[in-house]
């Protein structure tokens, strides 16, 4: 593939999408999906059929539009209008109405805040391009960085593009993308990996799935470009079981890229040869931590080791590795293509760029965001989100999934970047941001992430394995109103333990959101304090 | 190449052993292997058994014992059968905001199940997932298969009934 026969594929399909009159795009991710859009893309397909509208009207299912409270989604392009909670029965309607007088009722203002203050680069694509295409992908300037790095750059040249962009791990952590690419491509070895995390386990998380099922290509571009940069031949994607569709798709998408040679050996005629094979994951929450990935990778149980050596010397097979996260990944080939420097425009001093969440719990608009880093928690919950509904009472919204914590509604003029969320005592996570209302205990909350913590311990290190049980217990007897000053003493003194000796990132995090609600919500626990001494005991 | 190609026999003459087997060629018979096969095994015959594990312990050359450490590792493998429907609910933090906890003290009033357990005459399992991903419908539930979501609790419980008797 050579960058003419990729500007002649790209042509081919804007005109083909360009001959139509109207692109009435389906979202077919998962949440729109489970309420049956489907159904709406047959009726929608069978309908123009029937009309003989097959020359005006192109259907087409897309990624993810993101407002998915108001799922099924339905987009009307050229004209922008974006139309919520479709069932096949609208089909006719909406037919009728096209270039006239949108049907008001189903319609979504796309002027609201939602939209306008969100800017998109991992999610481009998402809601525009049909996943299951490659032809698609590449009308919008997909793999044309590939073809220019291949062509153009030398590997560390690539490296020094990603380190100007200041791009920093999208898996939560932060290190600095540009700088983890090239420790890999110092490192000695002819055999080199390059894995792609895409084990998003963090309950309130969705921004890797979204990302897989709306545009798989712009994750592999990210990928390729990478193995070219470090020097790897062999590449993994370690994916959930439990995201069937993003497997598929990102399936899918291997089969197309080697079909047009961006995949396999001699890649767009140049001597870069690499490969990619999905790996699923089994339901295990530390596997999503680096080294335990690969333990999962190799075929074992998924337990972490101590670090160093780090994955970049010795991972996957005792061979240098490139872990990365699918986010991170996403984010490369737009870097590439227009340059680390308007990358790094955006966002803040030491983070740049963009970031998805994953915006859930008692807000109004439920949904996937992209925004620029430094936008305030309260920007994004009233502004984006709509506040709370139900007349309820904001309490409080948690970040960075299980590693995370609660912030206050004192606290919402933080700006959203890695080092104010974590000087809150929580974290930026994988992107997972949870609003809680006046409803929720925060007790309750804290020992809800301590059982899932508990739960998904591997059980290798003690402060981990026992810790969390132990703390678990102790806020259970909070609930029930039976600790005393000395417990609280206790749970103190255990997160702090926890915190310190475990051996991973899970167990080192674990005690976050005890940490957080006794920061911030300490008044519950002192309520739930025994105050008397039962008689018996007297 | 010469130890991995040896033939080991599946525990029966069931024919669905031989995409098991399938899985198994693909990789080469490699010790590494083990999770793919796992998986292929629980796509094909809905769980793990006993037996299926001492035949991929012989097949891919892995000691049983860790055959039983991977597999019990892991929380998707099942290594006992599950009901004839199966009822999964999301216990996220998203759908556990909204409710998903009175569920499962509801499956537990209403069906005596527990978490991962299966009714005495193999109609039905209660499983909980550590999030699905679809954050956005919480609270959520898959009945076989079927992800449904947005819905208030007293509406899920109206939901699960109706379709726990609906083949009666």
């Amino acid at each position: 593939m050579t960058n003419e026969e990729l500007l002649a594929i790209s042509e081919k399909e804007q005109e083909l999408q360009q001959q139509v009159r109207y692109r009435i795009m389906v979202c077919s991710s998962t949440g729109c999906l489970s309420s049956r859009s489907d159904e709406i893309l047959a009726a929608l397909e069978a309908e123009v059929k029937q009309r003989g509208l097959e020359n005006e009207v192109l259907v087409k299912k897309v990624g993810c539009l993101g407002l998915c409270a108001a799922g099924p989604i339905v987009s009307i392009q050229p004209d922008g209008i974006l139309y919520k909670e479709m069932t096949p029965e609208d089909v006719p309607a909406i037919l009728d109405r096209l270039g006239g007088e949108p049907l008001e009722e189903k319609r979504i203002d796309t002027h609201q805040p939602f939209f306008t203050r969100q800017k998109k680069n991992a999610l481009e694509n998402a809601g525009v391009v049909d996943p299951e295409r490659i032809e698609d992908y590449i009308a919008t300037g997909g793999y044309a960085a590939l073809i220019k790095v291949l062509t153009e750059f030398s590997p560390s040249e690539v490296i020094q593009e990603v380190q100007k962009s200041g791009l920093r791990g999208r898996g939560g952590a932060g290190y600095p993308t540009g700088l983890k690419w090239s420790t890999v491509a110092k490192a000695e070895g002819e055999q080199k990996f390059v894995v792609c995390n895409a084990d998003e386990g963090d309950p309130g998380a969705f921004m890797d799935r979204s990302i897989l099922e709306s545009d798989p290509h712009r994750v592999l571009e990210g990928m390729i470009i990478a193995a070219y940069a470090v020097g790897a031949n062999q590449g993994y994607v370690y994916v959930r079981a439990e995201y069937p569709l993003a497997v598929k798709r990102f399936r899918t998408a291997i089969r197309q890229a080697e079909k047009m040679g961006f995949l396999g050996q001699n890649i767009c005629g140049t001597p870069f040869s690499f490969k990619v094979d999905v790996r699923l994951g089994a339901g295990a929450f530390v596997c999503g931590e680096e080294t335990a990935l690969l333990q999962s990778v190799e075929g074992n149980r998924g337990m972490p080791r101590l670090r160093p050596p780090y994955p970049a010397q010795s991972g996957l097979f005792g061979k240098p590795t490139l872990v990365n996260n699918v986010e991170t990944y996403a984010n490369i080939p737009a870097i590439l293509r227009n340059g680390g420097e308007w990358f790094a425009q955006t966002g803040t001093e030491k983070s740049k760029g963009t970031k998805v969440f994953a915006l859930t719990g008692k807000v109004k608009n439920t949904g996937l965001i992209e925004v620029p880093m430094g936008i305030t928690l309260r920007e994004i919950v009233y502004d984006i989100g709509g506040g709370v509904p139900d007349g309820r009472k904001f309490k409080a919204v948690q970040t960075g999934g299980p590693s995370g914590g609660c912030i206050p509604e004192e606290l919402l003029d933080t700006p959203v970047d890695y080092e104010s969320l974590k000087a809150l005592g929580s974290m930026m996570g994988s992107g997972g941001m949870i609003v809680i209302d006046d409803r929720s205990d925060m007790i309750d909350v804290a020992r809800y992430f301590m059982e899932f913590s508990m739960e998904e311990s591997c059980g290798k290190c003690v402060p981990c394995r026992v810790g969390t049980v132990q703390l678990y217990n102790l806020l259970g007897k909070f609930q029930r109103r039976e600790a005393t000053e000395e417990d609280l003493k206790t749970l103190e003194e255990l997160c702090d333990l926890v915190r310190s000796a475990s051996l991973c990132g899970l167990g080192q995090a674990a005690p976050n959101p005890i940490l957080s609600t006794l920061k911030y919500f300490r008044e519950e626990y002192l309520a739930k304090i025994r105050k008397s001494t039962p008689v018996e005991e007297a | 190449m010469v130890a991995t190609t040896r033939k080991v026999n599946p525990p029966d003459g069931d024919r669905r052993w031989k995409i098991v087997e399938a899985t198994m060629r693909r990789h080469g018979y490699a010790s590494t292997a083990l999770i793919e096969t796992l998986h292929s095994i629980q796509e094909t015959f809905g769980f793990v058994s006993r037996e299926a594990l001492n035949y991929v312990a012989e097949s891919l050359n892995i000691p049983p014992a860790k055959v039983f450490g991977v597999a019990t590792f892991y929380n998707l493998f099942n290594l006992n059968p599950v009901g004839e429907h199966v009822f999964s609910l999301c216990t996220g933090t998203a759908c556990y905001v909204k409710g998903a906890g009175e569920i499962v003290d509801f499956m537990k009033e209403e069906f005596g199940l527990e978490p991962g357990q299966t009714t005495p005459d193999g109609k039905l399992t209660f499983m909980v997932a550590r999030c699905v991903g679809a954050c956005g419908l919480a609270p959520v539930m898959i009945l076989d298969g079927e992800v449904v979501g947005k819905l208030g609790v007293e509406e899920m419980k109206a939901k699960i009934r109706e379709w726990v008797n609906h083949d009666k």
